[in-house]
């Protein structure tokens, strides 16, 4: 029981201050929102796996999440990220969201970022989100993956599964477009042609802080 | 014909034998002291197949191949899995992949639901149409008492898909059955063909969390075929990288193992240190998995003195508290009662499945790629190997701890002293007709990655192997005769890969 005690004042609150303080500083190496020099080029951020790449440049800005799809073409000028949900899913919603996670041919990695927002540095818990074990206990479903043929229905009977009303989030790439996995006869071309999507986070895998600002946004939280 | 890690052989020269030979020598070596590392099929002219078996010595460190051709006409041969268990799954993919039958197997049944890459009818005539497990038929135990419980695809917590069916008489489990397949994307025929840009991308979502592991496996492959030597520094960074993975991913195991025993406090601490790696990596590649360090023909970000001096200061912080947490998991009576005699593998099991990994040296078993079949850095900077004895939940934990430890001392060993030199030495075109193979030991265990190429030399065939493939029939040989609340204990204690298995 001590030795519980000791370590606990060896760790200490480890809990970031974000949203009402800043947020955390990435690395220089750090591959966030691409960055348009010219006017007329577009990117689309829902495709791309943000590799390494000499024709693209990367800032460090970690906000990306976008409520529309085509929110996610990113031009020189326009960057629109999020809005929160209209006021009466604000008044169901804004205090108390619970997410059922659905893993549909992901490679694992946004399944484990997400996982992280429940440690203590993210601490998902006190913004009144919560992952819950049933899709009957849901107020909505993130989806990860690029919904392989063997997890189409499972995903679909979930979806069904949730009442109403229901919020659909899609994390990554692959459930935003496909990804990398694109072309293969073994998965969709994305969530958005099985299910309607409210919110979109991309990256490969999104960095668990584009995630939560994704979710706060939502919730009105961070306003842009 | 012998082989080494990341060597490559010309398809003449790999041994031609009748199936019969085939069988009866793969087995015979495997009574001896080797172990299936690979088997697997590779498309040939006429829709025949050419059957390849890659077998390790891993006391003596030698890679034997062996192959046999089965033609289109007779789309069969004799099982190996009725003499050999570790030929089971191997087997089965074999079956779904090119639709041949192994004669006399056991238990067939398809692993990942798609249909075969000959274009010729499936052995499971509606295999595309059928949905995973509701038409799938379990083993079934009957009896007074005795009850089903299904679990999956969509399970609990925020984890990939699979379908788990227990047979149970009161909380007593008499059989498990895994049925997995849900996260099958189809990567390796995507791997093939001329694009390697995208396929060192794929190589890197195989399994995310396990990203560098494979994706130097597929590196070290295209560098065996196209003949490229990759310069010392390269090869010290991606070492850097793994161990990092390695650390990160044991720590993190380590915290949901207490979780799952039902002591919070350790799985706050090591949950958040977990990511304390994953920054680290952050920092180096710019990516929390390592997505983008590496490249055939070495790797794209290199670590300077200042990087170095920064990764070797934190990891001595980062000990410090690993030593403190750990102990204080260690040190708990509630957790060990709840960790000891739980999910035990015998040697002889672990043996008897090929096991490898940490599960599998926690069954005494030693394996480890980077001891007995080291390359790259692993040649000139020794891990010692960390063996439990028990082959239970405890002993996978301990294993894991002291691995942790083995990891930090490797990397505080080569930090400071970095090979000097380029990091990148640009690939040229691939051998024709020719095999390469290369193993990694990833943090789950041995990967195993062989690439083929065709008479133009471009990639003709791609197997992946990740170390669950060897180790998911172990989750169900752990789970008997356990009580069904310690299915979550022991599945940790594993922690397979989903995707890595279902490609």
């Amino acid at each position: 029981m001590l030795k519980i005690i000791k370590t606990l004042f060896q760790q200490g609150c480890r809990t970031l201050p974000f949203p009402k303080g800043n947020a955390p500083s990435f690395p220089a190496r750090y591959r966030g929102c691409p960055i348009i020099a010219r006017d007329p080029e577009s990117l689309d951020i829902g495709k791309i796996t943000f590799i390494p790449d000499s024709d693209v440049r990367y800032s460090n800005d970690y906000r990306m999440a976008a409520a529309k799809r085509e929110h996610l073409i990113i031009t020189k000028n326009e960057k629109v990220l999020a809005a929160a949900l209209n006021r009466e899913m604000l008044r169901i919603f804004g205090r108390s969201l619970k997410l059922r996670q659905v893993s549909a041919g992901g490679c694992n990695s946004c399944e484990l970022d997400l996982n992280v927002l429940n440690t203590p540095v993210f601490a998902l818990g006190r913004f009144g989100i919560q992952f819950v074990a049933s899709p009957r206990h849901a107020d909505g479903i993130v989806v990860t993956g690029p919904i392989s043929r063997n997890m189409r229905e499972a995903l679909l009977k979930t979806y069904e599964a949730m009442p109403g009303p229901k919020i659909v989030i899609a994390v990554g790439s692959c459930a935003i477009s496909g990804g990398i996995f694109l072309g293969s006869p073994e998965v969709s071309g994305g969530l958005e042609t099985i299910i309607p999507v409210d919110l979109f986070i991309p990256g490969c895998p999104p960095h668990p802080l584009t995630i939560l600002d994704g979710l706060l946004r939502l919730l009105g939280k961070i306003k842009s | 014909m012998e082989l080494f890690n990341g060597g490559n052989i010309a398809l003449t020269d790999v041994p031609l034998l009748t199936a019969q030979e085939f069988r009866a020598e793969v087995i015979r070596r495997c009574r001896l002291d080797a172990r299936l590392i690979n088997f697997f099929g590779s498309p040939e002219d006429r829709q025949d197949v050419r059957l390849f078996a890659i077998l390790g010595e891993d006391e003596g460190g030698g890679l034997q191949i062996l192959s046999t051709k089965i033609l289109s006409e007779y789309p069969s041969y004799e099982s190996l899995t009725k003499d050999l268990l570790q030929a089971n799954l191997f087997e089965r993919e074999i079956a779904e992949q090119w639709a041949i039958m192994p004669v006399g197997h056991p238990w067939l049944k398809p692993l990942r639901y798609h249909a075969n890459y000959r274009g010729v009818p499936d052995l499971w005539p509606d295999i595309k149409q059928r949905t995973i497990p509701g038409s799938y038929p379990f083993y079934f135990v009957g009896g007074e008492e005795v009850h089903e419980v299904g679990v999956g695809p969509v399970h609990a917590g925020i984890i990939e898909p699979g379908h788990f069916r227990f047979q149970c008489h009161g909380e007593e489990i008499l059989h498990l059955e895994i049925q997995l397949g849900y996260q099958h994307r189809g990567i390796e025929p995507l791997m093939c063909g001329k694009d390697l840009k995208r396929s060192v991308l794929l190589s890197e979502s195989i399994a995310g969390d396990t990203s560098l592991g494979h994706s130097i496996a597929f590196c070290e492959v295209i560098e065996s075929l196209s003949g490229c030597l990759i310069p010392s520094r390269a090869q010290a960074v991606r070492a850097v990288g793994l161990e990092l993975e390695r650390l990160a991913n044991h720590v993190g195991d380590l915290g949901a193992m207490g979780m799952d025993a039902g002591f919070l406090p350790t799985s706050s601490y090591f949950g958040r240190m977990r990511g304390d790696y994953l920054n680290l990596l952050l920092s180096l590649v710019g990516n929390r998995f390592g997505k983008g360090l590496c490249r055939p023909g070495g790797v794209l970000f290199d670590i300077d003195a200042a990087m170095s001096n920064e990764f070797c200061r934190k990891l001595k912080e980062y000990k410090k508290e690993f030593d403190s947490v750990s102990d204080l998991l260690f040190s708990q009576s509630s957790v060990l009662a709840r960790f000891e005699d739980i999910g035990s593998i015998s040697m002889k099991d672990a043996k008897m499945l090929g096991l490898v990994g940490p599960a599998g040296r926690a069954s005494q078993l030693e394996t480890d790629v980077r001891i007995n079949y080291s390359s790259g850095m692993w040649q000139f900077h020794h891990v010692p190997i960390s063996l439990g004895v028990t082959g239970d939940v405890y002993s996978r934990a301990l294993v894991k701890r002291q691995e942790v430890l083995r990891s930090l001392e490797f990397l505080l060993k080569i930090l400071p002293s970095l090979p000097s030199g380029e990091i990148f030495t640009p690939v040229t075109s691939m051998a024709k007709d020719t095999l390469a193979i290369s193993l990694v030991e990833g943090w789950r265990g041995e990967i195993a990655h062989v690439g083929i190429t065709d008479a133009q030399g471009n990639l003709s065939r791609y197997k992946i192997k990740d170390p669950s493939f060897h180790n998911w029939p172990a989750l169900s040989l752990a789970m008997r005769n356990q009580e069904i609340s310690d299915f979550p204990l022991c599945n940790k204690s594993f922690n397979l890969s989903y995707c890595g298995h279902d490609l």
